[in-house]
């Protein structure tokens, strides 16, 4: 006769007497479990999803943007006049081996017309080599070459969502659109790219020669932010190096003395930081939220089995009159409560991968379920009932068989 | 009469209770209460044994100290040749499941629980020899049939009479093979006509040659049994043959549907 299999049965049967009663017990398991469940998939599908949009960015990425500028003692950030010029792009072109690709860039926003369609857009400048830095393909034509650039020809390339707007299903290939009332012809098509890591639709985008944008549609001298990419993913450090002290060089900033960079550089790298940072500190909150639920679970559990306990008194004193041992009926509340613990964790594991999902449905992330998560859920919910399930248990095999049989 | 005639020639060697200078003392605060003031008795195996007396008398501690549920503060008990008045708790446990076969005044039936199943709850806890599943299911199988309960095996305790759950009860007691079968007021909560019943099959059993000790108020009840001892005041007060036995008979109980 297995004793096991037995303990079970009536663990099982104890707890279905009350069913209500067990649900809302293991209710506090249940969504601590779930919580576990979710975080871990949650986190680990934003981070997956993050790391994709960067890379998306382009491989060995790096941004340089123009910073705190110091003008008659008034220092100025981000939004300040940009220092970065045209001569600076031709430099790091020349001077920093480390980097393969240079673009000076520049944006604004604009009204797109084309026949009787319009889309506000953002209008991009770049430089031919733009596209490589961003690692983004064409779906149809070509890109403007380096002789559009330097003559500030009006071509243009649509992204996706530029494209489907003004276009819809037409081929908008070597046709005419108006930014700002300039006409543009239309020279190529983007690949579609999706979502940023901010949310932002990359699509959403009309590239044109950075000259073109920077004298006839914005007349200004300034660069907006140059992109460059690295040669190797070794290289980026030595890269981001390498234009420090060269920009410091041109512009003549005497760090030693204290003046502050007039620019900024972010890598691929340090924004993967930045995301992964960000998805730590939403983990470490879902995690206390988790870490108070299986608590207060633990104690909901340890509540009802000395209640079970003292309404099974009776129960108890026959067990242990016909010869049950002190172990047997530890072990039998006990399992109970695991029992209830693990049923409350399996319960919880379901709907923690259902929020999971639905999240990453809504938020367009891949779905990760992680089987470490479920495994790590189910220890967690048995230690809570071994935890807390032994002290009930402890007290019931205490009880004397005398006073138990005599129990009403 | 005739029965006890029976039983007589079943000897063996050694009683199965062997109680010398039995004392049992409660601490109720400041005051000692001598429950059990140094009883001496001996069973022989096959005897029918009435346990008399009014409430203080000290019946339920004798009762409870026979049933190894309690330990006696001195004396001596020796049951079927073993000491087990120094036993500790878990080792007390053992010895009831193997030697003692409760029967209570309630029943005392495991709720929303077949009765096939509550026969063979004490099965669960035993060490002696792991039998598998079928074989505790035959053995607690023939022990309902024994008490005329068979075709009820599938019935928990609250679709059966009061009798018939006393009868279940029985059979749980009878399971282990006991030394002996401890009946603690097994009538009190039955009508006349059941008790009847109930009584015939502990005189079959004793028929049978198992010891039966039964603790009751009822003179009536006592009758059933062969030897009567009284209790007053924690002393043995009297130990007599009973005379005049009455014989039960369960003809009727096992005929009728319930």
């Amino acid at each position: 006769m297995t004793k096991t299999g037995n303990i079970l049965k009536v663990a099982f049967r104890a707890l279905s007497r009350n069913k209500l009663r067990s649900l809302l017990t293991a209710l506090g398991i249940i969504i601590g479990v779930a919580c576990v469940v979710a975080t871990i998939g949650i986190g680990e599908g934003a981070r997956l999803q993050a790391e994709n949009q960067l890379k998306s960015l382009g491989t060995n990425f790096l941004m340089i943007f123009p910073g705190t500028t110091t003008s008659s003692g008034a220092r100025t950030g981000w939004g300040g006049s940009s220092r970065l010029s045209s001569d600076d792009v031709d430099a790091l072109r020349r001077d920093v081996s480390s980097l393969s690709y240079v673009s000076a860039t520049i944006r604004t926003v604009a009204q797109v017309i084309y026949g009787n369609q319009n889309w506000s857009t953002s209008i991009q400048g770049g430089e031919v080599d733009w596209p490589l830095i961003r690692s983004w393909s064409l779906a149809s034509g070509q890109f403007f070459t380096d002789q559009d650039n330097r003559s500030a020809s009006k071509v243009c390339v649509l992204g996706q969502t530029v494209k489907t707007n003004l276009f819809g299903d037409e081929d908008p290939i070597g046709k005419s659109i108006r930014i700002k009332n300039i006409p543009f012809r239309v020279v190529g098509v983007l690949e579609s790219k999706g979502g940023s890591t901010m949310g932002q639709d990359q699509d959403d985008i009309v590239i044109a020669p950075y000259e073109t944008v920077r004298k006839k549609i914005m007349g200004t001298t300034a660069v907006g932010a140059i992109l460059a990419s690295a040669s190797s993913n070794e290289l980026v450090a030595r890269a981001q190096e390498e234009i420090t002290s060269l920009l410091r060089q041109r512009h003549r900033i005497n760090k030693a003395a204290g003046q502050d960079d007039d620019f900024m550089i972010r890598s691929q790298t340090e924004m993967l930081n930045q995301a992964e940072e960000q998805s730590r500190t939403m983990s470490a909150l879902l995690w206390s939220i988790a870490g108070v639920s299986l608590l207060v679970g633990g104690i909901g559990i340890m509540n009802i089995m000395l209640v079970s306990v003292t309404e099974r008194t009776r129960e108890i004193g026959v067990r242990m009159a016909i010869g049950a041992k002190g172990g047997d009926i530890r072990a039998q509340f006990l399992v109970e409560a695991v029992v209830l613990a693990v049923t409350g964790g399996a319960v919880g594991i379901a709907l923690g991968i259902g929020i999971q999902r639905t999240v990453a449905r809504f938020a367009g992330w891949p779905v990760s379920v992680q089987a470490n998560a479920i495994w790590l859920a189910f220890v967690f919910s048995a230690l809570v009932g071994i935890a807390f399930g032994f002290y009930p248990a402890l007290k019931a095999s205490r009880l004397d068989p005398i006073e138990a049989l005599r129990y009403e | 009469m005739a029965g006890a005639g029976r039983s007589e020639g079943v000897t063996v060697a050694r009683p199965v209770i062997e109680i010398e200078n039995l004392t049992r003392v409660y601490q109720m605060g400041e005051t000692e209460v001598r429950a059990l003031d140094g009883i001496s008795l001996t069973v022989e195996s096959g005897e029918f044994l009435a346990v008399m007396g009014p409430s203080g008398s000290g019946k339920s501690t004798f009762m409870n100290i026979v049933g190894c549920l309690d330990r006696p503060t001195a004396g001596r008990y020796v049951l079927e040749g073993v000491d087990v008045s120094g036993l500790d708790r878990d080792e007390r446990a053992s010895i009831r499941n193997d030697k003692i076969g409760f029967v209570f005044q309630s029943f005392n039936l495991l709720s929303r629980t077949n009765a096939l199943e509550n026969v063979e709850l004490p099965l669960l806890y035993s060490a002696k020899s792991k039998i598998t599943e079928e074989q505790a299911r035959a053995q607690a199988m023939k022990c309902l049939e024994r008490v005329g309960l068979g075709p009820r095996w599938d019935h928990t305790s609250a679709q059966l009479s009061g009798g018939q759950q006393q009868r279940v009860a029985i059979a749980r007691s009878l399971v282990n093979n006991p030394a002996i079968v401890l009946a603690d007021e097994p009538t009190g909560n039955l009508d006349s006509k059941t008790s009847e019943e109930v009584m015939a099959i502990f005189q079959e059993l004793n028929d049978e040659g198992k010891t039966v000790v039964l603790i009751t108020h009822e003179p009536d009840i006592s009758e059933h049994a062969k030897r009567i001892v009284t209790f007053r005041d924690g002393r043995i007060l009297s130990d007599v043959p009973v005379t005049a036995r009455r014989v039960a008979t369960r003809a009727a109980a096992s005929a009728s549907p319930a």
